[in-house]
């Protein structure tokens, strides 16, 4: 069975972002970028699925610009076993991923795709459903449990309420949320091998997709801070500030 | 203009977000429509006919819509989407599940977690954790949107008399089908509706030291968060979880145990009213966020503290 991964480059989590002083955007000069964490899970959970012999190929693809090509090598490093890049310098939307994923998933016709249930930086939470729609397959979200038998895979999803389990009809969509598993660091034998498997470089116009946007982004701002307060010395103090001054208990 | 709400419920009663995103469609203006999917949801659909400034309730009770699979519900809203400016879901694991699902067939970016209306076409939306706030303008024929709770003050649940109308429409897409539900069973406040709330991080060092905090929130009658932290460790199901890819909470006061306060922690909770954090750490950053803090050991301040309020 071949996988579908796709992985987004995003700042990294452990960033604070400051906002432009022009409103446009956030200032990403000079920050470290990574592989969005839920992206990372979502490789590795390929990578287990092919341990256990049910994948047969990992292929991981990213929309992004050139230097998305560091996550992808990431990704090889893990264990895909080749890379696609579909490039392109704008900031697309999650319908425009969703576009592009879904003409390499007719070109690559993988039987089950991971994807990260949100990039960090966005936080749209949107592809991986919208890929599903497109393409006209089942759809896991949140998934915390992945198990494959047959022609149908089973997904245990986070809830709001709890977990969920779904059993979907190969092939299908699958996001990961945070409980699925803990990924694995590259080892250097690993990476030095990643840098020679194949990473093919297409355009979304190859692909014949419109990256067109209902979605305008006017400005970007700071949120309104919270300043701290005051440090209290002892549980009754607190206590009284919570009865008398904030009148909240 | 008219807006359709995408009713959000459980154990047939509407869920508290869905009052939250019908003001948000207030705030937009025009009509509001809800519709309720699912089967065997007569009394639901005559709930939400009685939630204030709502005109018109479509019924789509059908076996297909049982358990909300996207597959089949998505086709649903996209047949009915035709003859609404605007579509909402409270952001949800649900309404997260079904509308982007909505939105491609519509071929419509989808707006996510708007947390206010600045006009008809034009909303704010966090992004980055919180840590920016951007305003996006739409111009899809159809917007598309879910709406974070906690930027909106519910609505009245009762006062309105909606017509309900019957959708016949079946979709069952016989991709997929329900297994199994393991839902956490509390009898304190669902966490994101809650007045007060009590969470506990890394610092609780087990999952048996929660039973603390549960004895303080009876006692306050405060739900239990987590952070993060404590989820990843295996202390308390994940469905306690606050934070960036947890549960967003805002209520009057929230007070943390425990929690350094990581970027992501702090995205679920920030917009609370009053902050408490009990920390032995001083440095922690969750001070930088809280209205009154304490530097203690938490076994000591939490009895302390059930003892006194």
């Amino acid at each position: 069975m071949k996988v579908l991964v796709a992985v987004k480059r995003v700042v990294d989590y452990n960033v604070k972002v400051r906002v432009k002083a022009d409103n446009s955007g956030v200032d990403l000069a000079n920050v470290k970028m990574s592989m969005n964490p839920f992206c990372e899970i979502a490789v590795e959970e390929a990578v287990r699925l092919k341990e256990k012999g049910v994948a047969t190929e990992i292929v991981v693809v990213s929309i992004g610009p050139t230097t998305a090509q560091e996550q992808l090598r990431t990704a090889l490093a893990l264990g895909a076993d080749r890379a696609i890049l579909v490039e392109s310098a704008d900031e697309l939307t999650s319908l425009a991923v969703a576009k592009l994923l879904k003409a390499v998933v007719d070109k690559e016709q993988p039987q089950l795709v991971i994807l990260g249930k949100q990039a960090i930086d966005s936080d749209n939470n949107q592809t991986g459903q919208m890929l599903a729609a497109l393409s006209g397959y089942a759809q896991g979200t949140f998934a915390s449990k992945v198990e494959v038998s047959g022609d149908s895979v089973n997904v245990t999803r986070e809830i709001d309420a709890g977990a969920q389990t779904v059993s979907l009809r190969l092939p299908a969509i699958v996001t990961t949320d945070l409980r699925l598993n803990e990924p694995r660091y590259a080892s250097l034998p690993n990476i030095m091998k990643a840098k020679k498997k194949p990473l093919e470089v297409l355009t979304p116009d190859a692909l014949g997709v419109s990256t067109a946007s209902t979605n305008k982004t006017l400005k970007v701002e700071a949120p309104a801070a919270r300043s701290a307060g005051i440090k209290v010395k002892s549980v009754a103090e607190l206590v009284d500030k919570l009865k008398n001054e904030a009148k909240v208990i | 203009m008219t807006t359709l709400v995408i009713a959000e419920h459980e154990n047939g009663a509407i869920a508290p977000a869905t009052l939250n995103t019908v003001a948000a469609a207030a705030k937009i203006g025009g009509d509001i429509h809800v519709l309720v999917a699912g089967h065997n949801i007569a009394a639901v659909g005559e709930a939400a006919a009685k939630i204030a400034g709502v005109s018109k309730v479509l019924v789509a009770d059908n076996a297909a819509y049982e358990h909300q699979l996207p597959e089949n519900v998505a086709p649903l809203v996209v047949e009915l989407a035709s003859a609404y400016s605007h579509v909402l879901a409270a952001a949800t694991s649900n309404g997260k599940n079904i509308l982007p699902r909505v939105a491609a067939h519509l071929d419509v970016d989808q707006i996510s977690e708007i947390i206010s209306v600045e006009s008809g076409d034009t909303f704010k939306r966090p992004i980055y954790a919180g840590n920016a706030i951007s305003t996006v303008q739409s111009s899809a024929a159809v917007k598309v949107i879910t709406v974070r709770a906690t930027g909106f003050d519910a609505v009245a649940a009762e006062g309105g008399s909606a017509s309900i109308e019957a959708v016949s429409a079946a979709h069952d897409a016989g991709k997929s089908s329900f297994v199994s539900e393991e839902l956490a069973k509390s009898d304190r406040p669902e966490l994101t509706a809650a007045k007060i709330v009590v969470s506990g991080g890394r610092g609780m060092q087990n999952g048996g030291n929660f039973k603390h905090l549960y004895t303080l929130a009876d006692k306050l009658g405060a739900a239990v968060g987590a952070s993060r932290a404590a989820v990843d460790a295996g202390f308390v199901p994940n469905d306690m979880q606050v934070g960036q890819t947890g549960k967003i909470v805002a209520p009057q006061l929230y007070i943390a145990v425990g929690i350094s306060g990581a970027i992501q922690h702090l995205a679920g909770m920030k917009d609370s009213k009053v902050i408490v954090a009990i920390n032995k750490d001083e440095e922690a950053p969750i001070f930088q966020v809280a209205d009154y803090g304490l530097v203690a050991d938490l076994f000591e301040a939490i009895p302390e503290l059930e003892k006194l309020v």
